[in-house]
């Protein structure tokens, strides 16, 4: 068993795979530098991402995976799940070493792993399609914010671009200090320096930045809310099933 | 000055809460136009109610006021209730600021009728047209056909609208005449066939011209109500086949009933609406659509309503024990896809994974099969030796106690003695 540390990018990855093939490591336990705990039994080979070796990996991947499993080895990766990296490690290992269509192999553990987590992610990613509130202001852009279980705002970016090309938006991720800025034509990546620890609520924004409208929409979506929900039928378990708690914060119609 | 827009939506909002369809998936509008809004693709529940029903289109009623007098219906002539409309203006704005704010994938209009057929439809008609050619707006609409309204109208409603529907309301003529002497299932056929048509014609265009216009993408649906009228779920889900196989639709929806009149022709306000029977109809519905069953197999005359304690397909493998057990190692898809407790997604992992080793109980399990309930009709590489067939009634009862269903409690609104 070799341990392998490296620094937790993509890159850095697909080049700890490279690596393993270079030195013709058999059992490898990959960690991020972030997760890794020295000991005095182990000698830790530390993995310096680079672009070439990531990008050849990665071609060999694609060689033998569809569109469809390429995304799902990049959603698996921002899950930055400490054994999300192993296991992906472990698949992209496991592809190029057989032939063709491996990865329909779902009884082979990093096939279930990298299948069932990306789907995970992809939940959440459909959660934030679904959950952001955009409050206007009064400048005209569109601003949310969000704290995703995983990093999935790289993967929002086309949803919300092709939905909203006529107006400017900002979708903030809090929780890992990023977001993106949709100026009518592009996409960018942006930081936001709030001054203090901006609070998750959604009513974040004070009011005199706000559009004088918003809180007529506000309202009125509430109301709406309320008025499409049938008493009679009234099921709480399956709407908290459907709508978790910890989403609730962002919820315009949850705080009325 | 908020209050009369507030006033406006709350009561048509409410009115049009009775019509379940939510769905904003199969068009394929795409923002071509770097305007507002994206239909494609799958559609987005933007939040649930908390009867658990997914919100994903702003759904209102143009107008309260009626000329019509259906027993079922909130908006009835003879119900004392306020009665509003919105103008065209208000309407558009409100969709496109809540989609402007992604609170919602679009607008699903109806309307009650006032005056006549194609004066509503004339109105519901303009709406949509602002709302495409001046707003640029590509989101999800959801238009509701109104019965007996010209096929001039009717032609245009499709060219800007993504889904069309027309509630059949009772699964029966003879139900129907009962409570909505107005009404009949002929004036329903007349658009859905129309419609149809003009999608099929469109099709056949769009093989040889590129660039045909889009009529209704997501196609047409409809609404029956249940337990109102006495049919049986033979009879609703017969209709439902029906009305699936003669017009193409692309959902039926089932809407237990709410009490909300005092008639004595309708059950009385309070009584609990049936629920259970709903989630089951649904699930039949399901086993038709994407499980290969034909109607007739989980319906018949010697079984003409669904079991309420247990889902129709584990019913259906109940009364006809002779066709299990099937091996999943070797077993044909579709019959796999019939194993209680084996959904679609399952049954393909299955398929692709037996090609690269035997199955195993513990590959099952991690493929995400209902285990449990599926090991009593299926053989896989390390099944136990199994020396006496079970007997259906004390399968029913094993499968029953394992598992928890979700409406055990709630169905029972007796107390009980002990």
């Amino acid at each position: 068993m070799e341990l392998y540390v490296f620094d937790g990018s993509l890159e850095g990855m697909l080049t700890a795979v490279f690596d393993a093939y270079r030195r013709k490591s058999v059992s490898v336990k990959l960690v991020s530098a972030e997760h890794y705990l020295p000991d005095a039994f182990t000698t830790a080979l530390h993995v310096t991402s680079d672009r070439e070796k990531g990008k050849r990996v990665w071609q060999a991947l694609c060689k033998k995976l569809g569109k469809e499993w390429q995304l799902n080895c990049y959603k698996t990766f921002l899950s930055e799940q400490p054994e999300a990296f192993q296991q992906l490690f472990s698949f992209i290992r496991y592809i190029i070493d057989n032939p063709q269509g491996a990865e329909a192999n779902f009884a082979e553990p990093s096939v279930l792993y990298v299948s069932q987590m990306s789907r995970k992610v992809h939940r959440e990613k459909h959660r934030m399609e679904a959950f952001v509130r955009f409050q206007k202001t009064g400048e005209g852009i569109f601003y949310a914010h969000i704290e995703p279980d995983f990093n999935v705002l790289p993967i929002l970016t086309t949803h919300f671009r092709d939905r909203y090309a006529d107006q400017r938006w900002i979708i903030y991720d809090l929780k890992r200090k990023y977001g993106l800025y949709y100026d009518l034509h592009q996409v960018t990546e942006i930081t936001i320096d709030f001054g203090e620890e901006m609070s998750s609520n959604l009513n974040a924004l004070p009011k005199q930045v706000l559009d004088p409208q918003e809180e007529l929409y506000t309202l009125l979506w509430q109301d709406y809310f309320k008025s499409t929900g049938i008493p009679a039928r009234k099921n709480m378990k399956l709407h908290i099933r459907h709508v978790p708690r910890r989403y609730w914060k962002y919820l315009s119609e949850k705080q009325g | 000055m908020y209050e009369r827009i507030r006033e406006k939506l709350g009561i048509l909002a409410d009115a049009a809460k009775y019509d379940v369809s939510c769905s904003s998936s199969g068009s394929n509008r795409k923002n071509e136009n770097k305007g507002l809004g994206d239909a494609e693709g799958t559609g987005i529940c933007h939040t649930y109610t908390e009867d658990g029903r997914c919100v994903s289109l702003l759904k209102i009623l143009l107008t309260n006021h009626c000329i019509f007098d259906c027993a079922f219906c909130v908006s009835r002539r003879s119900n004392d209730i306020k009665r509003t409309a919105f103008t065209v203006e208000e309407v558009v704005e409100l969709t496109i600021n809540f989609y402007r704010r992604n609170y919602i994938e679009g607008l699903f209009l109806s309307s009650g009728i006032f005056k006549n057929a194609d004066y509503t439809m004339e109105r519901l008609v303009r709406i949509v047209k602002k709302l495409r050619n001046e707003e640029r707006f590509n989101g999800y609409i959801h238009l509701k056909t109104i019965p007996g309204a010209s096929e001039e109208l009717l032609k245009e409603a499709g060219m800007y609208a993504d889904r069309m529907s027309i509630n059949l309301e009772m699964p029966t003529e003879a139900g129907l005449r009962l409570l909505a002497p107005e009404k009949s299932h002929e004036e329903v056929k007349k658009p859905l066939g129309y419609i149809q048509r003009n999608i099929v014609q469109l099709e056949s265009e769009k093989a040889v011209i590129k660039s045909v216009p889009k009529f209704v993408p997501a196609g047409q649906s409809t609404q029956i109500v249940i337990g109102a009228t006495p049919e049986t779920d033979r009879d609703i889900m017969y209709t439902a086949n029906r009305y699936y196989q003669d017009f193409s639709l692309k959902r039926v929806y089932y809407s237990g009933y709410i009490p909300i009149s005092h008639d004595n022709r309708l059950p009385v306000i309070g009584s609990q609406p049936p629920l259970v029977r709903e989630n089951r109809l649904y699930q039949a519905d399901w086993l038709v659509r994407f499980y290969g069953f034909n109607v007739q197999e989980i319906l018949s005359d010697a079984h003409p309503n669904l079991d309420v304690d247990v889902d129709p397909k584990l019913s259906w493998a109940l009364r006809n024990l002779d066709q299990f057990p099937v091996d999943v190692n070797t077993g044909d898809y579709h019959m796999i896809l019939r194993v209680p407790g084996i959904g679609v997604a399952s049954a393909i992992k299955i398929i692709q994974a037996r090609k690269f080793a035997r199955l195993h109980q513990d590959h099952l399990k991690k493929i995400g099969i209902a285990f449990n309930k599926a090991r009593h009709f299926i053989r896989y590489a390390d099944s136990p030796m199994q020396l006496r067939d079970y007997e259906a009634g004390h399968l029913k009862g094993v499968i029953l106690s394992e598992g928890q269903s979700k409406y055990r409690k709630q169905a029972s609104n007796q107390l009980s003695l002990f």
